[in-house]
């Protein structure tokens, strides 16, 4: 029995974001479980009965809970999942931005005397004059 | 001296990170937490086993405390749990009825009598269309469903001595009254 290209279509798509709660690093489009194609079967009916997307991705996370959906919900629970590495970017970014800054300062004050100043240049002058022996 | 304790916030960071996921090393992730709990089972009627033109609805169960188990004849890992759910059975604590998943009938009779019948009945969800209503993912699967027809736990996978002990005679005890 041929099946309807475009709800096969639309099925697989959908079905390619949701995980297949057996194997569970496959999505339900994937995944050749009993398990997945039971609920891929479903999807199928639920199309031709003319339920939308949205309906059909409630009636499993009702069923399988969040973890059928390969992204996770913006939940206020899973916000620290979503924001906290950019959190943690930013303040660890921040933090270097900061110790840099103080330590800038720091160098910034204690200037060259014109003795040290005259050493260093010395010193700097007979490495550049054995750099060119060879 | 403040100063000084500044240094160990990288190390207290580090502890916590450690801790959480010392945590996430002995979860299971296979281990799915169904969104049915203390949510209403659903509502189903299906033929019966042993007397295929009887049925079963889920709605004569109300006002009793009940078991039902997901079982099938080719299930391997339920022939584990099955002498345990045999044995509690006999303590007639509270009935059991099993759901005979995606299985043969005759398959099905047989396998209850060579390895026993805990159940008060079992019923007949040929596709497994009931299974998925009730978030089945694997078999087997229990589910404790109060007088209210309330699901207020699942047992993913066999059915455990400890999880019989600790889990759910105390909360079957607890829902009766």
């Amino acid at each position: 029995m041929a099946e309807d290209p475009v709800i096969e279509a639309r099925m697989l798509k959908l079905a390619s974001d949701m995980r297949c709660l057996v194997c569970q690093n496959q999505s339900l489009a994937d995944s050749h479980s009993d398990f997945a194609a039971d609920l891929r079967q479903e999807m199928r009916e639920m199309m031709k009965q003319g339920k939308s997307n949205d309906e059909i991705v409630k009636f499993m996370v009702a069923r399988f809970g969040d973890f059928v959906l390969f992204r996770p919900p913006m939940k206020s629970t899973t916000i620290l999942l979503w924001f906290g590495p950019f959190i943690l970017l930013v303040i660890g970014g921040s933090v270097l931005i900061i110790s840099l800054k103080r330590r800038r300062q720091r160098v910034a004050e204690a200037p060259l005397s014109a003795e040290d100043l005259h050493r260093a240049e010395k010193l700097l002058g007979n490495q550049s004059g054995e750099e060119h022996k060879t | 001296m403040s100063r000084h304790l500044r240094y160990l916030i990288p190390l207290v960071v580090f502890g916590v990170l450690v801790a959480f996921l010392g945590k996430g090393l002995y979860l299971n992730p296979s281990e799915v937490p169904s969104p049915l709990i203390d949510k209403p089972a659903p509502v189903f009627e299906l033929p019966r086993l042993h007397d295929s033109s009887g049925h079963f609805s889920s709605r004569d169960m109300l006002g009793k405390v009940w078991l039902l188990n997901v079982w099938a004849s080719w299930c391997v890992a339920c022939r584990q749990e099955h002498p345990l759910l045999v044995e509690f059975s006999r303590s007639r604590l509270v009935p059991i009825y099993g759901l005979d998943y995606k299985d043969d009938r005759d398959d099905a009779i047989q396998w209850l009598e060579a390895f026993g019948n805990p159940y008060v009945m079992s019923i007949v969800d040929l596709d497994g269309r009931v299974g998925i209503d009730f978030g089945v993912y694997g078999v087997p699967e229990t589910f404790v469903i109060d007088k209210e027809g309330i699901i207020r736990y699942k047992q993913i996978g066999p059915i455990t001595a400890e999880a019989l002990k600790n889990k759910i005679v105390p909360l079957v005890k607890q829902l009766q009254g």
